[in-house]
């Protein structure tokens, strides 16, 4: 590998999460808009710039809308006082947040965003890197996040972190069996008889292109996969490790300034790269319709990879947006039920689904 | 390159399994646990067997020490207690070592190593075809077994953690 | 007795729990982009304050401007925090009120202390001291949580009552030590009336 190699895939490291911390500081100024439009009120809307601020119209237009917020929440995660109390574990203390948020930023690596043609026609995926094993390395990291959780819960060495960090564990645990299980139809299906065998997402883009989503003939696949979801990444109904209501908030009460913002960030990323997930795997990914693509519509060249991305950005938005319209609808599960639905409904449901699918595909796929 | 990321990784790993037996705390193990788990993962990486890689960190670094760390953080182990020599402690660790003698001693004798060239053979696991393929044909009757273990195993949990009913 | 409420029973599709679901969606988007905004913007709006509201304390004066607490000190002993401090002063000979004779010098009311109660205003016999609609009060410092005199008649103002009672009682000192409930002795130039029914006319 040249070193201008590593220089741009550096660059462009840089850029894509420079780019997912932008949206993560806006996806919480989404919560707070969509939960006070829910809730009947109005939500930030006071922060303002100096000079945008003052344009007549507009900037009133956006400072209503809050968009100046998420500058003003970054700073104040910045300067309050970081109490780091007496009687905790120092260093794994200030490891957990860290750890929390670097897995959902590492699997931001295997995404891919979109694709280009570029001068010769090739079409070029944009994918910092390419895996072949990609889902299960994005399953694998993203498992490595609950640490983050079960750590902080341990070092606070308090009640409710502690209760908090058990359940993260055991939670996780129970939702990553099932949502493995539900992904493999797609990749069933993506591996047809006689081909060298992929688990990379962009081929599961491609495979979507010109042809049903997966979504729509693998429903329960979509159901188990969505439930999941949520339930790693700690969102509400299965906001178990936090929920402020039992635990005050779980494992991050003993957090304050910017180790907790670390934790809210994480919490975030990993929603954004949940989203992402779920528009690759089962709504085509930057494919604009069912048995369209963007070349049937003509677009070709450096188009087609604006639309494209473009595509991807706007299904990502429309999932994080049912994220918060689900965390503002539905009350929280009690443990039990967390539990119950995990083993007893989610399990055998995606094992179920996996044997119908498997003969399905048999005979989709027959010769 | 490859030889000094080797000897790097193989170092790191190695250093994290000392850490692992010689932690009296038993949280601080268990994340060595996880870093020795993430060293050999990286080693796979190294042979090309990306598949083996990920495999190792999802199901050993993402899984099994989480459980670790729950019964840790459950039984909520104290310090000084895990720290006592029983003659039984003696004896394990004799067989533990004897074993671990036996196993280096089987590897270097065996043909296999020396078989090697200097060109690297694809890893059989390196290509998910290649894995699948021998999973359900050369190792079917192992990995049945296994799963057969594994099932009694689940049933004995089942059956210890139930309640008996007392009439 | 207990009062036993029967739970119906689940129905097949709220078992399957998603279209129950998908019904809360729907509310919740409806509340979304069709229900309406309740939020009172609070600096710019303020909520409607129902009469008989009991907010910061106040002195107020009387249509005539002049300062209704006579400093009987009656609100300084009843005050069960002990938040009112007052300084009784005297009201120069010139003034047109030297009759009333006190009114505080110094009136501090610590709203670090004050409960609100009301206990002040109910006992004030001069109806001087009145909790009125205000209610926030900040400051940076504790001394200035202290509500001096100034700042007292400032949040107070002015009571639109016509009482007017101790125009009244000069009047009647005036006329001869008559309190206002009709005349002890009636003032030696005003003439009888020569029906007794008819109560005796005084002027203003």
């Amino acid at each position: 590998m040249e070193l201008t190699d590593i220089a741009i895939k550096s660059i462009y490291a840089i850029v894509v999460v420079s780019v997912l911390m932008g949206f993560c500081s806006y996806a919480v100024l989404a919560e707070r808009k969509i939960s006070s439009w829910i809730q009947g009120r109005v939500g930030p809307n006071r922060t303002t710039l100096p000079f945008i601020g003052s344009i007549p119209y507009v900037g009133r237009f956006l400072t209503r809308l809050g968009v100046f917020q998420p500058a003003a929440d970054g700073l104040k995660f910045l300067f309050k006082e970081d109490i780091t109390p007496d009687h905790v574990n120092k260093v794994y203390f200030i490891l957990a947040p860290i750890l929390s948020l670097v897995p959902a930023l590492t699997t931001v690596v295997v995404v891919p965003f979109g694709y280009f043609e570029n001068s010769a026609g090739e079409v070029v995926n944009l994918v910092l890197a390419d895996l072949n094993v990609a889902i299960l390395f994005l399953f694998a990291v993203s498992s490595l996040g609950v640490y983050g959780v079960v750590l902080a819960g341990w070092a606070s060495n308090s009640k409710y972190p502690f209760l908090g960090g058990i359940r993260a564990s055991a939670q996780m645990i129970s939702y990553e069996l099932a949502m493995g299980i539900s992904v493999l139809p797609v990749f069933m299906w993506l591996n047809a008889p006689g081909t060298d065998g992929t688990l990379s997402l962009v081929d599961v883009v491609n495979a979507q292109g010109g042809a049903l989503w997966n979504a729509m003939w693998m429903p329960v696949s979509f159901l188990i996969f969505v439930v999941c979801i949520f339930a790693e990444t700690n969102r509400l109904p299965f906001d178990m490790a936090e929920s402020e209501t039992e635990l005050v908030s779980g494992f991050h009460t003993e957090y304050s300034s910017f180790k907790f913002g670390l934790f809210f960030v994480g919490e975030y990323a990993h929603m954004l790269v949940g989203s992402a997930v779920v528009a690759i795997l089962f709504l085509g990914g930057w494919h604009p319709l069912p048995f369209m693509t963007w070349a049937d519509f003509g677009v070709h060249g450096w188009l087609a990879g604006v639309l494209s991305v473009g595509t991807m950005i706007g299904k990502l938005c429309g999932f994080m947006f049912f994220f918060m319209w689900i965390r503002w609808t539905l009350p929280r599960f009690r443990y039990d039920q967390v539990m119950r639905i995990g083993w007893q409904m989610l399990l055998p449901l995606s094992i179920a689904n996996l044997i119908v699918y498997t003969f399905v595909i048999y005979f989709l796929e027959r010769p | 390159m490859t030889d000094l990321f080797f000897y790097l990784f193989a170092t790191f790993t190695l250093g994290c399994a000392f850490g692992v037996v010689f932690s009296r705390n038993p949280v601080n193990a268990a994340m060595f646990l996880i870093m020795t788990f993430l060293g050999m993962a990286s080693l796979f990486v190294l042979l090309e067997a990306y598949f083996l890689a990920v495999i190792q960190i999802l199901v050993y670094a993402g899984a099994v020490v989480v459980l670790f760390l729950f019964i840790i953080m459950l039984l909520d182990v104290k310090e000084e207690n895990t720290h006592r020599v029983t003659p039984l402690t003696w004896v394990a660790s004799l067989i533990g070592f004897a074993l671990l003698i036996l196993g280096v001693v089987a590897i270097t004798s065996s043909d296999n190593i020396k078989a090697v060239g200097d060109t690297l053979p694809e890893a059989a696991g390196a290509s998910l075809k290649n894995f699948g393929y021998e999973l359900f044909t050369t190792y079917q009757l192992p990995m049945q077994v296994t799963g057969f273990l594994l099932l009694i195993a689940m049933i004995g949990v089942i059956v210890l953690s139930k309640r008996m009913k007392t009439d | 007795m207990p009062i036993v409420v029967k739970r119906k029973p689940l129905t097949f599709l709220e078992k399957l729990y998603i279209p129950e679901i998908v019904r809360g969606l729907t509310v919740t988007f409806r509340r979304m982009f069709f229900g309406e905004t309740v939020t009172l913007e609070y600096p710019e709006q303020r909520p409607p304050i129902p009469a008989g509201y009991r907010g910061v304390p106040t002195l107020v004066r009387d249509p005539e401007g002049r300062e209704k607490c006579v400093s009987c000190q009656l609100c300084e002993f009843v005050c069960p925090p002990k938040a009112i401090r007052i300084t009784p002063g005297e009201i120069p000979e010139d003034s047109d009120y030297s009759h009333v004779e006190k009114a505080p010098k110094e009136f501090d009311i610590d709203m670090l202390r004050c409960i609100y109660c009301g206990m002040c205003q109910e006992v004030c016999p001069e109806e001087a001291i009145w909790l009125q609609n205000q209610y926030s009060m900040s400051g940076y410092t504790r001394a200035e949580m202290v509500n001096n005199k100034a700042k007292l008649y400032e949040l107070g103002g002015t009571l639109p009552d016509e009482h007017f009672k101790w125009n009244k009682k000069k009047e009647a000192a005036a006329n001869g030590g008559d309190h206002g409930h009709g005349p002890a002795m009636p003032p030696a130039d005003m003439p009888r009336s020569e029906n007794p029914e008819v109560p005796p006319v005084y002027p203003k």
